[in-house]
């Protein structure tokens, strides 16, 4: 697909074209350009402050950023099969609702985070099973799911956020420990990253999810079960909000109702702005972790300068906006030269 | 003295990166004429239309409409001094009643702000009236066929004072009874002065309703013929630069065994009643107009749609394919007669266009094999002579023969039993018709059985061992060797209607 495009217009360009032509070719891809943004960023920001290239600074970012990276993993999956999930926030509160509570009244932590990670998987199942077998809309499905999700979190925990004191130390390392001075969040997050954008690079099963997202009708007739693949992705899009739920249980020691509040909003801007498209059959996990670094590290930047909190919003909404708009420019240009 | 000419095209040229897509074109459309523009895919037709109604401007060269200077900035200027275009692709809102779509962007007013529909509907079924049809100007548009639809736009067209109108493609999905009431308008249109400009690929039209012809080729004009001093192989020859000997590949002349069996295979009223069967190293034709059941008849076959009674029988055991992937399975193929929208991933790379159906085969511990799927790609791509720049090239950039060999490549890789083929020459230039043809016989000559569907009647006689013709959901008969002529499937085609007058 497009990411082996561009690994060969890479060598290609290496042999025969010199730098130049070669860094006009990198350019095009996306990764590319975001992975020199955010260097760009990172060297401006270390001249305005010398808070911000220290390790303390590096690692909180980067366990803070790894919550809505999972997020954004399964959500480019879902937006390469033309379609999104809303419901991913809510499900991650729920599944961290479920596992404190199960706590709560006696159950072993790591049990519970098991029958928590089941709900994920379960509403992620519900939601693919409305999708993919009864071909209700995505949009309709997902924000229905979002708001019993959401609901159901209130409920357990009557609206005010369950603490668990006395929790095993082997739990609150997966949160909150380190291995080698790194965070095992962010280690989690890495690997996770690592192993799907392999997979949806190279595995028949997500091969599947382009074929569907580029043209649903095509697929059914080439022979590929459509019904299951969208079911799939919906499974695959609740477990990881349930895992994030969980880790981020671990993390704080505290289940929140609210938690992952729009995180599906900020998950699909970070997935755009890495290169998925919304009208499905394109996207790359590495994209989007860039989208996730990028949009983790202005904010950081708003912090460290000193700037009200209220301007990240804004920020990152004109962030979006641009990343679409420079895909409209580049696809509109290579429309008419066609 | 008035000018007969109407349009004059000088040395129009047009460069896009890297192709000339223009070369120096000039061709005069007369008053009242209806002129045609043929050549291949790529020939440079949609850039000349494109340039006169105002999509693109021209890199060099002039026009004038009426000897005056005509240089369109945009469509909408093109409509206001007169020019009409009809697209292959109708550009009307199916939500909206014929009369709003005749005036839209322009409805009359009354009170100041309010659209008055009344005056609207009146004026659009003045000229509905006009071509003697009785559509009731409220109807909405996606309730017409394809064909009412096509007379809204030319309606569209007139009510903007139209001189010249261009019609793309016009015929494509019409039934020869549609395409004769449009000759019909279009004969009428001329006598009032509208000069026409047709763009088809279907010759025996152009000769029966064209007064001249401009060929263009590799964004040239070759010549501009008039109909009454030429001939449809010359036409052709200039077309492609060199004659087409023998349009058809020889047939093949006796047939393996059965593979497939129909038995009474019924669907409502889609289809009832249909039995046949399919010989291996045949091409079996289907024929019927539009409608009479064809697609539908084989796309319950192929498990795609519900079929209510009857039996299949493949290699003499009973089987029903519940969907795509079992058809798949038994090696059974269907070729969409919808290349865009049911048979290519237009986003994706021809390589992943290709191995779609062979997922399993380039499958190894779970992960596409890289070095299996280029094999497979090149593979397919050296034998249908697809011309492309590389396997990663988006199959959206590619020209409507090359996109159509994909899809049949796709197919190839199956290893089918029996193939499908459902108007598989639709919209494609000549020379890869011809390629398309010979390679379906060469398929045939190593035993596969082949069903083709075709709106084309010489393309149905030309390539077929055997025809089966429909109407209205019923086999009307069954046409062998000699048997196939046009006089005879045309009969067959409206035998039932026939009957009932």
């Amino acid at each position: 697909m497009d990411q082996n495009l561009g690994e060969q217009t890479i060598k290609r360009g290496l042999e025969k074209e010199g730098m130049l032509a070669f860094l006009g070719k990198a350019f095009a891809l996306r990764e590319f350009t975001l992975f020199v943004i955010i260097i760009l960023c990172s060297v401006v920001l270390s001249f305005f402050t010398p808070h911000f290239l220290t390790g303390a600074n590096i690692s909180t970012t980067a366990i803070g950023l790894a919550a809505d990276g999972i997020i954004a993993v399964g959500m480019t999956v879902a937006l390469v099969l033309g379609g999104f999930d809303l419901s991913v926030g809510s499900v991650m509160a729920l599944s961290g609702v479920v596992a404190g509570s199960l706590y709560l009244s006696g159950v072993n932590i790591w049990l519970a985070a098991f029958v928590a990670l089941v709900f994920g998987m379960l509403c992620g199942l519900i939601n693919g099973y409305f999708i993919g077998h009864v071909g209700l809309n995505p949009f309709i499905t997902t924000l229905g799911m979002m708001s019993i999700a959401r609901g159901a979190s209130y409920v357990l925990t009557q609206g005010s956020p369950l603490s668990l004191p006395g929790i095993a130390r082997s739990f609150k390392f997966i949160g909150g420990g380190r291995i080698l001075g790194f965070p095992v969040m962010v280690l989690i997050y890495v690997l996770i990253v690592i192993i799907m954008d392999f997979a949806l690079r190279r595995s028949t099963a997500l091969r599947q999810v382009f074929y569907v997202g580029s043209n649903e009708k095509a697929a059914s007739l080439s022979g590929i079960n459509v019904s299951k693949v969208k079911t799939g992705v919906f499974f695959l899009t609740g477990t990881l909000a349930a895992i994030t739920g969980i880790l981020t249980l671990s993390r704080f020691t505290v289940a929140a109702p609210n938690a992952g509040m729009s995180a599906e909003m900020r998950a699909i801007a970070a997935c755009v702005i890495g290169g998925a498209s919304l009208s499905g059959g394109e996207g790359t996990i590495i994209g989007s972790a860039l989208g996730v670094i990028l949009l983790a590290l202005v904010n950081n930047a708003l912090i460290l300068l000193n700037v009200s909190v209220y301007w990240q919003d804004l920020i990152t909404g004109m962030i979006l906006i641009s990343a679409v708009l420079l895909d409209f420019f580049t696809h509109r240009s290579s429309f008419l030269h066609k | 003295m008035e000018d007969k000419v109407l349009l004059r095209i000088r040395n129009i040229t047009k460069i896009f990166p890297g192709v000339k897509a223009l070369d120096q074109v000039s061709l005069q459309v007369e008053v009242g004429e209806v002129h045609a523009l043929v050549g291949e895919n790529g020939a440079g037709k949609s850039t000349l239309v494109n340039i006169i109604s105002g999509v693109l401007r021209p890199d060099s060269g002039e026009m004038t409409l009426d000897q005056r200077k005509y240089a369109p900035a945009n469509p909408r200027e093109s409509q206001i001094l007169g020019i009409g275009f009809v697209h292959q692709e109708m550009a009307l809102c199916p939500h909206l009643s014929i009369a709003e779509n005749v005036f839209i962007g322009r409805l009359p007013r009354k009170l100041a702000a309010l659209a008055d529909f009344e005056k609207a509907r009146v004026e659009t079924g003045g000229l509905l009236k006009k071509f003697a049809t009785d559509l009731d100007p409220k109807t909405k548009v996606q309730e017409l066929t394809i064909a009412n639809q096509q007379i809204v736009e030319i309606i569209k067209a007139l009510s903007l004072d139209c001189r010249l109108l261009i019609l793309d493609e016009p015929t494509s999905s019409l039934t020869e009874a549609e395409t004769e009431n449009l000759f019909q308008i279009i004969t009428d249109l001329k006598s009032r002065g509208i000069s026409i400009l047709y763009i088809s690929h279907r010759l025996s039209e152009v000769f029966q309703i064209c007064d001249r012809i401009s060929v263009l080729r590799d964004g040239g004009l070759v010549k501009t013929l008039a109909v009454a001093d030429t001939s449809e192989d010359e036409v052709i020859s200039q077309m492609v630069g060199r004659s087409i000997e023998a349009f058809y590949p020889a047939k093949h002349p006796n047939a393996g065994e059965e593979i497939l069996r129909v038995e009474d295979l019924s669907c409502g009223k889609k289809f009832q009643h249909i039995s046949f069967s399919v010989r291996g190293g045949e091409i079996l034709g289907l024929s019927g107009l539009i409608g009479a059941g064809r697609s539908e008849v084989a796309r319950a076959l192929c498990g795609i749609d519900r079929y209510e009674k009857g039996q299949v029988y493949l290699d003499g055991k009973k089987i029903r394919f519940n969907n795509s992937y079992e058809a798949i399975q038994s090696k059974i193929a269907y070729l969409t007669e919808n290349r865009k929208t049911e048979g290519l991933f237009l986003k994706l790379a021809i390589k992943t266009n290709i191995v779609v159906t062979s997922l399993k085969t380039i499958t190894r511990r779970k992960l596409v094999d890289r070095g299996k799927e280029e094999s497979l790609t090149r593979k397919y791509i050296e034998i249908l002579r697809i011309k492309t720049a590389g396997l990663q090239q988006k199959v959206l950039n590619l020209s409507g023969g090359n996109q159509q060999k994909v899809m049949v490549a796709k197919w190839l890789a199956i290893n089918p039993v029996v193939l499908f083929m459902d108007e598989p020459t639709r919209g494609i230039d000549v020379g890869a018709k011809t390629e398309i043809h010979y390679l379906m016989r060469e398929l045939c000559n190593r035993g596969i059985g082949i069903v083709l569907i075709s709106s084309e009647l010489p393309e149905i006689i030309g390539m077929c061992d055997r025809v089966i013709v429909m109407n209205e959901g019923l086999k009307t008969g069954e046409l062998v060797g000699e048997e196939i002529t046009e006089e005879n499937i045309m009969r067959l085609a409206a035998a039932k209607k026939n009957k009932i007058a």
